[in-house]
Formats: C-alpha cells, structure tokens, sequence
C-alpha cells in the first residue's frame, strides 16, 4: 500500500511530470491563460491518461511480449492514445455536449501531448504491474491538472502587473515555472 | 540553388525552432543539462527529420488527405524507433542518458508541424533544405542553452568524457539548481528575454 501511494505522490509532488520531468509542457504555454479552461485541460488530459494507460498496459503484457514485438511499443502506443481521444470525442459529443463544447479544440491536441505517452512509456520501462500503473496514471494526471491550475492562476495575476517590456510573453511565464519549480523543489527527498 | 539555401537559412535564424518558433519544449528542457545529451539528442532530431520529411515529401501525392496526420505519425514514429535502435548499439551511454525523451521524440510538435505545414506541400529538395535548416538551428539552440547550464551548474565544461575547462571558483562548489529542472526554465527564460530584448525575436 505504501509503495503504491509513493507512486502516486512520486508523480503528483516530487517528481511532477510537468515541472520536473518536462511532460506535456504545450499546454502550459498555450491554454493556462484563465482558470477554468485550464483545468478542464487538467481533467481531460487525466481522463486520457487514465482510460489509455489501462489499454496500453494490456497491449504491452498480452500482445507485445508475448510476441517478443516489445520494439513496436511507441507505434502502438500512439495508435492506442489516437483512438482514445477520437472515442472520447465521440462519447462527450452524444453525452455532454456542455462538457464537450468547453473542452473545444483541445481534446483533439491532447492525442500528441508529451504527457500522456510520457506515462505510458514511464509505466513500461519501470515494468509496473496493472494497479502500480493506474496510480501512476492517476498521479501524473493531479500533478498536471495541480500545475496547470498554478499557472493560470498566476497568469491572471501576470495579466494586471508591470512587466519589462523583453521579459513580456513567453519569457516571463519560463520565469513563473522557474520559480514553481524551486518551490516544488522542497518535496524532493520526501520519502514514505 | 537560392530556393535550397533560402529554406536553409530560414531554419537557423529567421525562425528558429526553439527561440522564435517556441515548440517542442520538452526534449530541449529535459536533456540540455549536459551538452554531451544536447549534442545526442540534436543528432537524434536530425535524423528523425531529415528521413521523415523526405519520405513525407516523396509521398506526398500518394497519401490521402482525410488520414495525413495518422500517416504521418506513424511514419515518424517507426524513424524514431529506428533511431532508438541504433543509438542504443552504438552509443548505449547516450542512449541510457536520454531515457524516454528519445521516444518522445515521436510526439514532437516541431518534427510533426514540419511534415504538416512543409513537408506535404513541397517539393523534395525544399523539404531536405527546411529539416537541414531546422536542424541545424536547434541544434545550435541546444548547445547555448546546455553551455550555460552545464557551465553554472557543474562549474566545467565536459565533452565527450574529456574536461574541456573549469570555471575558477565553481568547480567545487558549482550552482545545482543550474542541472535541476529549475535551471532549465530558467536559462530559457532568460535567453528569450535577451533575444527579444536585442531584437532578433519580434513577437513571442
């Protein structure tokens, strides 16, 4: 049990996927301008990671090794999260047309986001077992809605305050994860 | 030939991948600690775009519109594979040192925008012109972004296992938070605000 909630908090806190490991960093720069948007991103991006890490892990144990074919991992996987999203679409679109409309465009853009097959391929180097690999799923997708939720929260504020005029845009926000990252820094060496 | 060379230099400097066009982030935070990584995962990116964009442009007839992006995923996936494979025989280091940002290489923005936006609407000499000059210019953006860390955050300078030079008084006791991630957005950061700020980036 505790070995399953190191996982979880590995992912959230210590080393977040986004300002740690770099995964799906588009987003960040990209939608994290208001909070809402940015956290339906957050939800979105978790419900992909959840549903095609699940897949993927039964792919990789029941097709791929069996047929010593592990080298077709990435295609695989890409088909894997390519469709998830189309279904996913489809689903909202029938369902939850509110949902689905606030989600917008950025469904589709989820299909290449690093993130996403970042934890699908974490899952498989680091050979977790089935549940190991939802926790992981789990975690990276709290500490990627936590961030993008940090973000935008801050670019509201970023939107209202003097900024030097070189440091407008882009450089400031790489400023702003600098220092989200410093203070996401105190968790490391956390250990349960 | 100024057809060749105009898509070439546009790459380098008129819209450099990393500071002026601002994509692909992940691999150039992730692996510009040291620049041996920088260096590997240039090399990699080379590849990767060189071989896709040809192929993409020799096929670019013959692959129907409604399924590009698929097409063109798989394409550059199975090269990343190939290139996956190969570094992990020839230089197994590197290849262990850039763990799965190598793979990651598959979902790049850059490489797919190329293919999307260049490579299926040119003609095959124009598209080699374009990936040699994107190359080229993230290439040279990976070695400043890894110089500075490397520099500040281990104190000196190494290649290839070979200590080129230390810096007096850091050697021993370096910056870390320079070969943290923190380093990374910040180098970056600061690097674009200096562009802009001399005026080589417009509009970021």
């Amino acid at each position: 049990m505790s070995e399953l909630f190191s996982i979880f908090i590995g992912l959230a806190l210590i080393n977040n996927i986004m300002l740690v490991q770099f995964l799906g960093l588009c987003p960040v720069f990209g939608v994290s301008k208001k909070l809402g948007p940015a956290v339906n991103m957050g939800l979105a991006v978790t419900l992909v990671i959840f549903v095609s890490s699940a897949l993927a892990w039964l792919a990789n144990n029941y097709i791929l090794i069996p047929l010593k074919a592990e080298y077709l991992h990435l295609i695989v996987y890409l088909l894997i999260i390519g469709s998830m999203v189309q279904i996913l679409e489809l689903i909202l679109k029938r369902t939850n047309d509110r949902l689905y409309k606030s989600f917008g465009t950025y469904l589709a853009l989820i299909a290449t986001n690093c993130a996403v097959i970042g934890v699908l391929l974490l899952n498989a180097k680091e050979s977790y077992n089935f549940v190991e690999s939802m926790i992981a799923a789990i975690g990276a997708g709290t500490g990627f809605t936590l961030v993008m939720a940090l973000m935008s929260g801050i670019r509201e504020k970023l939107e209202l305050s003097n900024i030097p005029e070189a440091m407008k845009g882009l450089p400031v926000i790489f400023i702003t994860a600098a220092l989200l990252a410093l203070a996401f820094g105190g968790f490391a060496g956390m250990a349960f | 030939m100024s057809g060749f060379s105009n898509q070439f230099k546009k790459g380098i400097l008129i819209s450099n991948p990393v500071f002026v066009l601002a994509l692909s982030m992940c691999p150039v935070l992730a692996v510009t600690d040291t620049l041996d990584k920088a260096l590997g995962m240039s090399g990699a990116f080379a590849l990767v775009i060189i071989a896709s964009n040809l192929l993409i442009s020799l096929l670019r007839k013959t692959i129907p519109d409604m399924v590009r992006i698929p097409v063109f995923l798989i394409i550059i996936a199975t090269f990343v594979s190939i290139v996956e494979m190969l570094f992990q025989a020839y230089i197994p280091t590197i290849y262990s040192a850039l763990g799965i940002y190598l793979s990651l290489l598959a979902v790049n923005c850059l490489v797919l925008g190329r293919a999307e936006a260049f490579a299926s609407k040119n003609r095959v000499s124009d598209s080699l012109a374009d990936a040699l000059g994107m190359s080229i210019g993230f290439c040279l953006a990976l070695i400043l972004i890894s110089f500075f860390r490397e520099l500040l955050g281990k104190g000196s300078i190494t290649l290839f296992g070979n200590e080129l030079f230390t810096l007096p008084g850091l050697g021993n006791n370096p910056i870390y938070i320079f070969s943290m991630s923190i380093g990374a957005f910040l180098v970056m950061g600061l690097l674009l605000a200096f562009f802009k700020w001399i005026g080589v980036i417009k509009d970021v």
